[in-house]
Formats: C-alpha cells, structure tokens, sequence
C-alpha cells in the first residue's frame, strides 16, 4: 500500500511541468484560466504545439505517434495540462476516431487519416445523438442505404460539437432497419463535411454560446471505402469508446485547478474587501468542503489507475460509471462556486456573452455563469448520470 | 502507487474474515450482548490466540509491528460483522499511547500481557463540561501522582483492568497517567451504548497514578488519529455489509408482483450508496497510510477522512434502512444495528463538523 507516485513518474511530471511552462502560449492559457472560447485558430495552435513535441496522441499505438505510457503518465499528463491551463485534449479526434481507426480501421483508412487527425489537419466531429435517440442511442435512424460504390445518408444528428469547424464526421447510421436488435443494424460510417446535401444549424446554448450543431443529411453519398469495419457492426465499434481509457475520466486536474483558483480569487476578493470576512470564511469552509470530495474522488480516480496498472487492490466496481457521475458532480460544484464569487457582478454578459469585451477587468466575471450553465452539459452527455447509475445497478449490483 | 495488499496483509484478511463469519454471526452477536458486560470473555481470549491483540504493537515490545494498514484490514472485517469488542480502545487508542508514550519499563508491564488478552486498558479522557472534543485535561487535575476528577464516554472502561488518565498538571499542562482501575478511590460506572458498545463515568478521588512522560494532549490527539483511521475502516466494512443486506433485500422482497429491485427509483439509491461506499473506501486507505506522515499533514489528511466518511455512514445507514422498509426498523433484523453503529462512528472522536472545521483553520490540506 503506498499512494506515492514512484521517482519516475515525480521525474516524468516535471518533464510535463517545464514543457507546459515553456511552450504554453499566453493567450490560450488566459482563455482557458477565464474560461473563455477558445478560438478554432487556438485549438489547432495547441495541438500541433503537442504534436511537434510528440505528445499529441499519447495514448495512441506507437507506430502512429503514442507514446507508450503506463496509466499513471497519462493521468499525470491530463492532470498537468489541466494545472497548467491547457486546453483538455481533443477527445473527437484524439479519444475517439483515432482509437477507433487503429482498432477497426482498414490500412488505406489508417495511412489516410491518422497523421492529419493527430496534427487537426482533419478535424472530425461526432454524429451520434439524434433528436429521437439521446439515452437511446441505439434507435438512431439516420438511415445509409448502399447505392453501387456509395452509401446515401439521409436524415439528422444533433449536439454535434463544434460541428461549424469541422472538416469530417464520424456517424453512426442505420443499414438494416430490419435488424432483430436495433443494435444489429448499425453502422459506422465517415463522411466529408464538405459533401453535397449536408446542412449544419446553429444550436444556440443556455450560455449564450455556439458549440453545438445540428447536421442535416440529404442524400448524402458517402464512398464505402468510408466505412468503418463490416456493415451492421458499428455498435460493437462505438461501444469500444466506453470505459476503454479511465485514467482521466473523472477530470481531477480540472476541478484541481477551479479549486486553486477559486481560492486564490477568494483571497484576493476579501483582501479588497468584495467579500466580507463572514463570506470568506464560509467560503473557505465551502472549498474545504468540495476538497474533500475532490481527494476522495482523486484517490478513487487513482485506485482505478494502479488497477490497470496491475496493483489495484480490488480496484472498484464499474469505475468509469461512478467516476463520471462523481467527476462531473464535482465539476459542477465548481462552477456554482465560481458563480459565487461572482456575485451580481457577474450578470452581465458582454460581447454577446464570448467574454472578449477588454473594457471588463477580471474577465473571469463575465464568463462564470455562461460557464456555470454550460457545465449542466457534464452530467448529460456521454451517457448521462442516470444512465451511468443504470449500468452500476446492473453490472456491480445485479438489481 | 501501490493499492495492492501484502500477501501477509490478504492472510489477515482472510483470517479476520473467517473468524468474524465464524464467530461473530448475527444471532451470536446478540447472545452476546445480553452477557454481563455486553460481550463473551472468549471471544477476546480467541482474538489473542490469532495474535490480533498485539497487532500494531513492535517486535520488540512483543507485538507484530503491524502499522496502519494492518489495523484498517481488521477493522474494516470488525464493522461487517458488527464486532462490539472493546479493540479500539484497548488496542487501537491505548495501544498507540504505550507505543509512542510509554517509557520502556511501563511498556514491559504491560504490553505482553495486553496481547496475552489478560490485561485491557481504557483511556478515559473525555470531561463532562468543556468544549465536547477537547484533547486538553480541565477538571481532572493531578496534584503530585494522585488524581482526583471525572471523565465520561470512556470506550471500554467498564471492565478495563487499567485506565490511561488524562488530568490537569500542578504546570497547567496535560499530563496522561495509569491508574489502577481497582485502586480504592475509583468508581466506574458503565452503560449500554446504542450501538451495542459498552461506555463508562469514571470518578476519581485522590487516587494513586503513574505519569506517562510527556505532553499528554499531544499523546492523545496521535492517539485519536489512529483511532479516527481504525473507525474509517469500520465505517466502511458496515457500510459494505449495509450495502449487501440491502441489495440482498431488493432482490428478493416483492411488491405488485415483482422485486422491488426492479424499480429504477431505488436502484439508483443503492447505486448512490455504492459510490458514498467506494469514495469512503478511498478515504480510509488514505487515513491510514497517512498515520506515517508528519503530524501536519497527518492531522489534515485523518480530518478530511473524517468527513467524507462521516457523511457516507450517515447517508447509506440512513437509505439502508430507507429501502428495508419497516423491517428496517425493527430490532430483530441487523440493517438497524449497522445503521446505529454507523451513527455512533459519526460521532465518535469529532464529527464531520468538527472536522471540517478543523480542516477549514488550517487551510484546507496540502497541495
């Protein structure tokens, strides 16, 4: 039993420390400290940064640039980026299609799309949810029908983020509505966004912002080379995507550093008098509070990594279900302390609420509470809380 | 980073299993309880031939150098099986006293017979006025070697052989002592605890003792930290064994022709109780591998275990009961005594509360 890092990894977290310091540009890690959007220019900016060190896709196989590390580097290197103030990596093309490429992918796929997907060349965004197939995914039916060397794709997929900047989508379509399990019928298909007959509509958020899309499909054609794997097996591939990588699902550096942040912000609003000492200390209490979860959750998060690491102990039951409904718990506590801090100063949303008016001193103010409602989004998406706590009551406690 | 246990670690696991599913079953748990002094003699005999009562003593003091891991293991089979034995206080919180406190002959009196089962000790520092969870001695106060006072909740007190005294020094201090629980001049009086423990009043008029070197707030706040750690572990061995009962229940009661663990509303609770249990379980393994650590970072880490398993005790002995139903609170059935023993760990040397405050004055744990 020991909860120490071993001198390689402490070694290894210094090398991400003093790589981050040096090459971290200063107005992404101001966006990313305020929490405003970050550019599309920005996130490309960044990831080429990563890749031209090596460190793009690090958890990819290494003969397409991973790295190799144990799961305690790469929880380490999630959770210094985080400190750090980068952005979080690219899941769309980093976590997903990539994986999924090398995985199921052909070699002509492969030798096509992965080095421009770890550089963001390519940026890929994900077509799953529809409007009739949100917790129910597997009713999706946007419907592929095979027309000579094409499919043709009609229908609709919603929540597409950041759809608006995409060059391709990854999507799941149904190629046999006759399937005996709507499972059985679906496939994985990638398509050009550039192709004839997709329309992508802007979603307008709760936090004033646009980052999600719908995407329209009519008539699509869609090469079969596009298509991932056999037909009818798309499940099986998205399904690969879940609980497949948890050393970081449960963003412990995130709420690290909102949790150092909120103090030293705290502390310097009671130093200027904004808060008063009664507010601070209870304040004070308040973060002790989330911190104690967030070092409960972190040490859970860390059981789960020395798991797959081989010294688990008994490890816990369907991690990757309870440090997603906990993570995004904690994650969301953050944000309502932040639009504590707040306060009434920060109601007002300028520059249609992107938080780039300049006039605004703390920046950070106009973007807690765009902040605060975007984050209801945590505990909804990739399979909400309750669906997570429906896999727990099946699988861990057989109810 | 190493969650493993040693393969000596998953012996004792095993055997401390077995000898509570053995032992300690509910139904003998109950016998027990109705014995004078709440509890079978044989059972601390049996403890000591298992070699559990000089768990975290050293070698060298005739112990097997158990540290903080050893004791969340046993503990942690202790609170599945409800054991109402009087370790924590005899082994755990006293133990750590004559560990780091005792000179080397008061060690050599006593510790051999401690783990031969033939001598118990409680510590009795708690006073009836002052703040609750005060660790300095006000009222008790010693002039010379005799002690004159009274101390309330003393864990295991009412058939301990020997008491570890807190009192009041002539220096204003706190000085821990022995006392002799059969010298004239002490009068122990003990009481059933809701959870099935045994606690005492002990009254004391100018009675001989014998100094424990040192500042006794300092021995004894060290000693509470291992015991806080040891009740972290028992927290969540009954909040396992809650957990189990409960599933077990859902299962097979049936309501409008089904098992009521068919309804998603009550799933989801017991799913919520799994993960109170599973982040309770993180804590703990946190406390006791932090009773190694300097005393800054060892009082931070064991307050915030505190917390974080406080509130998990209270909310899934509150929903254990909750989803038995009015079975749950009958006192027949077992899900009752664990949700009471969990209520009583929430108590026990500070609450959540008192924790967090705590934690709070110091600035939160390190970095």
């Amino acid at each position: 039993m020991n909860l120490d890092f071993t001198p390689e990894e402490q070694a290894f977290r210094d090398e991400v420390r003093t790589f981050l310091a040096a090459e971290l540009p200063d107005d992404i890690r101001t966006a990313v400290a305020d929490r405003t959007d970050l550019t599309k220019e920005q996130i490309v900016r960044w990831q080429r940064i990563l890749n031209a060190r090596g460190w793009a896709v690090p958890k990819w196989q290494p003969e397409h640039g991973g790295c190799g590390w144990t799961p305690a580097q790469k929880y380490i290197f999630q959770e210094e980026l985080s400190l750090a103030r980068a952005p979080e990596e690219f899941s769309f093309n980093v976590a997903m299609i990539g994986p999924i490429l090398q995985r199921f992918g052909t070699d002509a796929q492969k030798a096509k799309f992965l080095a421009p997907t770890a550089n963001l060349d390519i940026w890929w965004c994900q077509g799953f949810s529809e409007p009739g197939s949100g917790s129910d995914l597997a009713s999706l039916k946007t419907s592929a029908v095979r027309d000579g060397d094409d499919y043709v794709v009609n229908g609709q997929k919603i929540w597409t983020t950041l759809a608006q900047h995409a060059d391709w989508i990854f999507a799941l379509v149904r190629t046999d509505p006759k399937a005996p399990k709507p499972q059985m019928g679906i496939s994985f298909l990638l398509i050009d966004m550039t192709s004839p007959g997709i329309t992508v509509r802007p979603i307008r958020t709760i936090d004033d912002h646009h980052e999600v899309n719908e995407v329209f499909f009519d008539d699509v054609r869609v090469p079969a080379e596009n298509l991932i794997g056999t037909e009818n097996r798309g499940w099986d591939y998205a399904k690969h995507l879940l609980g497949n990588e948890r050393s970081g699902i449960a963003r412990i550096g995130l709420s690290k550093e909102r949790l150092r942040w909120a103090r030293d912000t705290a502390a310097e609003m009671a130093a200027d008098g904004r808060l008063t000492p009664r507010e601070h200390d209870r304040l004070l209490r308040d973060l002790v509070e989330a911190e104690i979860d967030l070092k409960a959750l972190e040490l859970t998060q860390l059981r789960v990594v020395a798991a797959d690491s081989g010294h688990g102990g008994e490890g816990a039951g369907a991690a990757a279900s309870i440090l997603k409904v906990k993570g995004t718990e904690v994650q969301q506590r953050m944000t309502e302390i932040m639009m504590t801090l707040a306060g009434p100063a920060g109601l007002a949303l300028p520059d249609g609420g992107h938080g780039r008016n300049e006039a605004v001193e703390d920046r950070w103010l106009s973007a807690a509470a765009p902040y605060y409602f975007t984050m209801r989004k945590v505990s909804i998406y990739g399979g909400s809380n309750e669906i997570q706590r429906n896999i727990v009551a099946k699988t861990v406690l057989g109810l | 980073m190493d969650f493993d246990f040693s393969d000596d670690q998953r012996l004792l696991k095993d055997s401390v299993a077995r000898f509570v599913a053995e032992r300690y079953g509910f139904e003998d748990r109950t016998r027990m309880l109705a014995m004078p002094g709440g509890r079978d003699p044989a059972i601390w005999s049996a403890m000591a031939e298992l070699g559990l009562l000089g768990l975290p003593f050293a070698e060298a003091d005739g112990g097997f150098g158990g540290g903080g891991t050893e004791t969340m293991i046993l503990m942690e089979e202790f609170g599945r099986g409800l054991v109402v034995e009087p370790y924590l206080s005899a082994i755990v919180l006293a133990g750590t006293i004559l560990g780091d406190a005792a000179s080397g002959d008061q060690r050599a009196a006593r510790i051999e017979r401690i783990v031969a089962g033939d001598h118990r000790l409680a510590v009795a520092f708690a006073e009836p006025r002052g703040p609750r969870y005060a660790v300095d001695a006000r009222a008790t106060v010693a002039v010379g070697d005799r002690l004159t006072g009274e101390k309330i909740a003393v864990l295991g007190g009412g058939d301990a052989h020997e008491l570890i005294v807190s009192a009041r020094t002539s220096t204003g201090e706190t000085g821990l002592f022995f006392v002799d629980a059969a010298a004239p001049g002490v009068s122990v009086h003990a009481e059933a605890g809701y959870d099935g423990s045994r606690v005492a009043t002990v009254r004391l008029d100018d009675v001989p003792a014998e100094r424990i070197a040192g500042d006794g707030a300092a021995h004894l706040t060290r000693a509470i930290e291992a015991a806080n750690a040891a009740l972290c572990a028992e927290a969540v061995g009954a909040m396992a064994a809650a957990l189990d009962l409960t599933t077990e229940y859902l299962k097979t009661r049936k309501q409008f022709g089904v098992p009521i663990a068919s309804f998603q509303a009550l799933q989801h609770r017991a799913v919520d109780m799994l993960m109170q249990l599973e982040l309770a379980r993180s804590m703990a393994i946190f406390a006791a591998v932090s009773l190694d650590q300097p005393p800054a970072v060892r009082a931070a880490n064991i307050a915030a275990a505190k917390v974080q398993v406080a509130r998990a005790a209270r909310f899934v002995g509150q929903q254990a009961v909750q989803l038995h139903g009015g079975i749950g609170i009958t006192a027949e059935y077992k899900i009752g005594h664990v949700f009471k023993r969990l209520t009583a760990i929430e108590t026990l040397f500070g609450d959540a509360d008192h924790h967090l405050d705590a934690l709070t004055d110091i600035g939160g744990l390190a970095a």
